[in-house]
């Protein structure tokens, strides 16, 4: 299946990778394999694209590890800063919508009143299972 | 510039010395003389236009609306605008048209303003320099003041002058720069880590962010819901305190908005004597960063306090220094969610692949986000992860706590209002601060902002004086959550005592022909 989808075209576009993954700076924290490329990739559902992109993770993380140097033994972690107050809920009460027309015309593709979405539960392929890139 | 405040042409409009569809005509005029600043993605002319004539019968009938009926104002375009384009300067909402206005644009509306247009910003409000937009760069019209370029000795008219351009600093240098170059009287900014004050402060203007709570966030496209707050940014003190009154208040579209009464309109008293005021100045705001100006002013603001009577306190602000990490780790968090929403499906950018949604999603987001936005939600989908979250975000939530108290008990010790650098120095050049990346710039510009947003409190940018580049540097004052009124009082007073320079731009307007040419030869020669 996964070469039919290949073949599809699916690749190309979504794909664009390079083959960095596999040369991932040793210098970094060890924390970016090639596994949580992907996994970032397929969570956000957006590409890493370069090797500048994954280095710049690896700084952010890096930035990041410098909490681990306050005491926060026994401090609630805060949400919001309104966390004394109550949410205010509106009563329920139906006081506007019917305004689907309005709602479609914003969107590029659209059926009647359905906004069309492509076929689901199809995973974006691997990395591995891409068209070759030049590895090492 | 006379009638350059919002109270004074407000007067004026009222005393029937000047129309609204005159107004409007000047400040559309101007908009066109500086549209090489780049501050504006959309001019709104016949809208403006055509709200100056429903303004221009209200006063005839003497039935105007309030102190912004008729005033020319601005809008940053992260805020939703009906039936008109807005798109956070991203590709993934160009085109995009909302059909309904953000509260705070409506109740601007409803009060009478004048919307000239939409302004420029970083993408999707995620930056410090407003240079990170898809519609370019904006330019701070400090880099054409006579104040400036006098400094520079250079000669107006001559061929090079373009190149060293100074950014606005930002993320709402559109807005900034709209106000700055008299194009309008006031602008919607927005602050979720300083975005509405170091603009502010580069671009010699008060930049205004209310309390967390006090203004409704409703239409306004959403960057970390737990900080973000629209920003005012105006000429004057005054004028913030004016357009904050139009915009306060409880709004059953954002259950995040308080409830409490509020005492409106905010009329500022003036100040007869600081003695009864706690002015405190945190520690740990003095880094060695800090430029030797900022720092001078920051002292002489303290001294001149001092001096007429206030108690000045030094005061431990204990977790500064891990401010702006923890702000970094809930930031990209949040916009990892808050990033989501953007699929291609519903609206805006849509590509033009089929196959499966995944892949639609994958390919529509690649092509609408610039990288800085991509590579904060990897950032913060990474420090979401299962085997992350405890260490990164649920720490990061401690951390803030930690912050919040900080203030707490700075406040607490007596102090009324904290007074601290804006930023760390002047405008720089666009081709200076390019040459670092946006996280890295960021997390430099925002020291002394963000941890005002993670505590929720309210804080104001006041133009001191200009540097020995004739540049506008600012001090930022930082008050008690929904003390606003005080803190913007206490503004007020300083305000009057420095009483800081207007831009020149006379030579500007009159001979834009001859930067307009400069602009060319400028572009022509980055391009190279």
């Amino acid at each position: 299946m996964w070469s039919r989808l290949v073949s599809l075209g699916l690749r190309a576009p979504v794909g664009g990778r390079q083959g960095f993954t596999s040369k991932v700076d040793p210098q970094g924290s060890g924390r970016i394999t090639v596994q949580v490329i992907e996994h970032l990739e397929r969570l956000a559902l957006v590409d890493f694209g370069s090797r500048e992109a994954v280095a710049r993770l690896e700084k952010a993380i890096a930035f990041a590890d410098r909490l681990r140097a306050v005491d926060t033994d026994g401090v609630e972690p805060m949400e919001s800063v309104l966390e004394d107050r109550c949410l205010y809920l509106r009563s329920d009460n139906v006081v506007e919508g019917n305004c689907a027309d309005e709602l479609l015309q914003n969107s590029h593709r659209v059926v009647e009143e359905y906004f069309v979405a492509p076929p689901g539960n199809i995973s974006l392929p691997k990395l591995d299972e891409q068209e070759p890139f030049p590895h090492s | 510039q006379s009638g350059s405040s919002l109270r004074i042409v407000s007067a004026a409009l009222k005393q029937g010395q000047i129309t609204p569809t005159e107004l409007c005509q000047k400040c559309l005029s101007l908009i066109k003389k500086t549209k090489f600043l780049n501050a504006y993605i959309t001019v709104s002319e016949e809208v403006a236009l055509k709200q100056a004539e429903e303004s221009e019968k209200r006063y005839k009938n003497g039935q105007s609306l309030g102190d912004l009926d008729g005033i020319p104002v601005a809008v940053k375009d992260n805020f939703s605008t009906s039936g008109i384009e807005t798109t956070c300067a991203s590709n993934m909402l160009k085109g995009y048209i909302p059909p309904y206005n953000a509260t705070v644009v409506q109740k601007l509306l409803d009060q009478g303003a004048l919307l000239m247009g939409k302004t420029n910003l970083d993408e999707f409000a995620m930056g410090s320099g407003s240079t990170d937009g898809v519609f370019g760069p904006v330019k701070n019209p400090w880099s054409y003041s006579k104040q400036y370029r006098e400094k520079r000795k250079q000669n107006p008219h001559s061929k090079n002058e373009d190149s060293d351009w100074l950014i606005t600093g930002g993320s709402s240098g559109g807005s900034a720069a709209a106000v700055s170059a008299f194009t309008c009287y006031a602008a919607l900014g927005s602050d979720t880590g300083g975005s509405t004050r170091n603009p502010a402060a580069h671009c010699g203007l008060v930049g205004f962010k209310p309390s967390y709570g006090l203004v409704s966030r409703h239409g306004l496209i959403p960057l970390v819901n737990s900080m973000d707050v629209p920003g005012i940014l105006t000429r004057c003190v005054d004028d913030a305190a004016i357009v904050l009154g139009a915009l306060a208040g409880p709004d059953p579209k954002d259950s995040t908005t308080v409830h409490d009464p509020i005492n409106k309109p905010f009329m500022l008293p003036s100040l007869a004597d600081v003695s009864k005021l706690c002015i405190g100045i945190p520690k740990e705001y003095l880094v060695p960063e800090l430029s030797s100006e900022v720092r001078s002013l920051w002292s002489k603001a303290a001294d001149l306090f001092e001096s007429e009577g206030a108690k000045v306190l030094e005061v431990s602000l204990p977790h500064t220094s891990y401010s702006i990490v923890c702000y970094h780790v809930l930031c990209t968090s949040e916009v990892a969610s808050n990033m989501a929403r953007f699929d291609g499906l519903q609206y805006g950018h849509r590509c033009d692949i089929d196959v499966s949604t995944e892949a639609m999603y994958a390919a529509t987001r690649r092509e609408g986000f610039n990288d800085v936005v991509r590579g904060r939600i990897l950032s913060g989908n990474f420090f979401l992860l299962k085997e992350n979250y405890e260490n990164y975000f649920v720490k990061a939530q401690k951390v803030r706590r930690l912050i919040a108290n900080d203030f707490v008990n700075a406040f607490n010790s007596g102090v009324d209002v904290l007074l601290t650098p804006t930023t760390l120095s002047e405008a720089v050049p666009y081709l200076e601060f390019i040459k670092e990346d946006n996280r890295t710039r960021s997390a430099q510009d925002d020291i002394f902002t963000q941890a005002v947003n993670m505590a929720g409190l309210p804080a104001v940018s006041i133009p001191v004086a200009l540097s020995n580049q004739g540049l506008p540097i600012g001090l930022q004052f930082i008050g008690r959550a929904f003390c606003d009124q005080q803190l913007l009082t206490v503004a007020k007073w300083f305000e009057k005592q420095v009483q800081f320079p207007v831009i020149q731009l006379q030579e500007l307007m009159d001979d834009c022909s001859a930067v307009l040419e400069n602009e060319k030869l400028a572009s022509v020669s980055l391009k190279q």
